[in-house]
């Protein structure tokens, strides 16, 4: 049983191991944000919810809003707009980018696997193309909100693993809460399913065997029909 | 009731809704009513029925408004038009532009606007039914709300009024005692730490009488902010014993 606390929140006193979500007063360390206290190396607290804000070496996905050369301008669901630039797609073009054939190679709402190469104070994100995850057409896109992606990957990626395992799908997911999903239409719609039930039951204990549970069971009822 | 006929405010230590005069009114609240916003809380506070939604941080607009250090609170409060007894002509005036101020300016110690810079965290206060205090009730609201959503805060915000009514100091003022009353004085803190993040006053209170009705009301916000804070936790815990198998039924 996780513990809930709110902002102000005391949680411990112990201010060398103070982490992310608290903040230290008076020698205290209390929560900064709504969630569960996890007490394992650092003192963090886990936000319920909350917007992505990119880290450098993230690996995100995000869509096309804008073309503003030399940039795309990526929609990365964070509340900061990211970019980036022609030189990436260069690589891998045909014909040399330009400034009217942007579109060409990457238009607008087209999704793309990008990692976060560099923040700035001001907020400036530069983003570059992950080279090895290829986005096509197929297959879908689920958002959730980016403080359920560790829950979704489970400690040591158990949680994952067996989710591609059990719902035969490829699976990724990206720092920024939004899931690729490749594979059957039932297989995609069991997976769906699935991480919506984590999502909503996130802060409990013992989810990666009640998943398990719930996959076999569906698995099983579909097979009866 | 005409102005200036004498009303009894206070018969037998009682006032007019039969309340002490340290006594708050019903509170209930309400976490994550709404789907669509990022954060939302309804609240009842008496008659008082509020709603408030928080979006963001998302990105400022218009751009020339955006801080580079920090983010900008957006606050508003509107009173919908049915919720008055004569009908409240809808959009900004006078009364609620001044109300949105003094409102976000009660969060902006408590947010951690430094987190996100450049980017804005809009909150919207929808009065739905009028009964005096509607201000506190939206603060009240606002404060989980912005919770829920997930905003980084060093604490919560709670809010009450006092006022003076028949000559003698009370707690959270009804419509009655507001429109007829002496004085009334709404306050806005963060109780854990006694520390106060609003104050207005209208009418006229002695310092023996402001005094008191500070006393009164810090009392008050430490209940309000029990209540805060097991609304809260019981949204999660209530989610905790729903188990998978109900669910699928």
């Amino acid at each position: 049983m996780y513990k809930v606390v709110i902002p102000g929140d005391f949680v411990s006193d112990d201010v060398n191991r103070a982490g992310e979500g608290t903040y230290v007063e008076d020698g205290k360390v209390y929560a900064v944000t709504y969630g569960v206290v996890d007490d394992k190396n650092e003192i963090r607290v886990v936000a319920f919810s909350g917007k992505y804000i990119p880290v450098m070496g993230d690996v995100v996905i995000g869509k096309i809003i804008e073309i503003s050369f030399p940039y795309w301008i990526v929609d990365i669901a964070s509340p900061y707009e990211a970019r980036l630039h022609m030189s990436e797609v260069a690589m891998r073009a045909e014909k040399r980018v330009e400034f009217g054939n942007m579109s060409a190679y990457l238009d607008f709402d087209d999704l793309v696997a990008v990692k976060v190469i560099n923040v700035d104070a001001m907020m400036r994100i530069d983003l570059a193309l992950q080279e090895d995850l290829d986005i096509g057409s197929e297959g879908r896109l689920i958002e959730i909100s980016y403080t359920k992606v560790p829950r979704i990957i489970g400690r040591k990626g158990s949680m994952i693993r067996m989710l591609k395992e059990k719902c035969k799908c490829f699976i990724f997911v990206a720092k920024n809460g939004r899931i690729w999903i490749k594979g059957k239409a039932e297989d995609m719609k069991l997976a769906s399913e699935v991480i919506l039930m984590i999502t909503t039951e996130a802060h409990t204990s013992g989810l990666t065997d009640r998943v398990a549970e719930f996959l076999d069971s569906s698995r099983q009822r579909v097979k009866k029909r | 009731m005409k102005k200036g006929e004498e009303i009894e405010f206070i018969k037998d230590g009682k006032r007019v809704d039969g309340r002490t005069f340290d006594e708050l009114r019903n509170i209930k609240i309400e976490v994550g009513v709404l789907e669509r916003a990022d954060g939302s809380c309804y609240l009842e506070l008496g008659d008082n029925k509020v709603i408030a939604a928080v979006y963001g941080p998302r990105e400022m607009h218009p751009r020339h408004a955006q801080d580079a250090k920090m983010a900008v609170i957006k606050f508003r409060y509107n009173m919908a038009p049915f919720s008055v007894d004569d009908r409240k002509r809808p959009g900004p005036d006078r009364r609620s532009v001044e109300i949105s101020k003094v409102s976000r300016e009660a969060f902006e110690p408590v947010i951690m606007r430094e987190y996100y810079p450049k980017a804005a965290i809009e909150v919207y206060v929808e009065i739905l039914q009028s009964d005096a205090g509607t201000r506190t009730a939206g603060i009240n609201a606002a404060s989980v709300a912005l919770a829920d959503a997930g905003i980084p805060m060093k604490d919560l915000v709670s809010s009450i009024a006092v006022g003076k009514v028949g000559g003698e100091v009370v707690l959270d003022l009804n419509a009655v005692e507001d429109n007829y009353g002496e004085a009334d004085m709404p306050i806005a803190m963060i109780a854990r730490k006694n520390m106060i993040t609003a104050l207005q006053m209208d009418g006229r209170l002695t310092k023996d009488e402001f005094g008191r009705g500070l006393k009164l009301a810090m009392n008050a916000c430490h209940q309000i902010y029990e209540l805060q804070r097991t609304a809260l936790i019981e949204r999660y815990n209530k989610r905790e014993s729903v188990k998978f198998e109900e669910r699928e039924a």
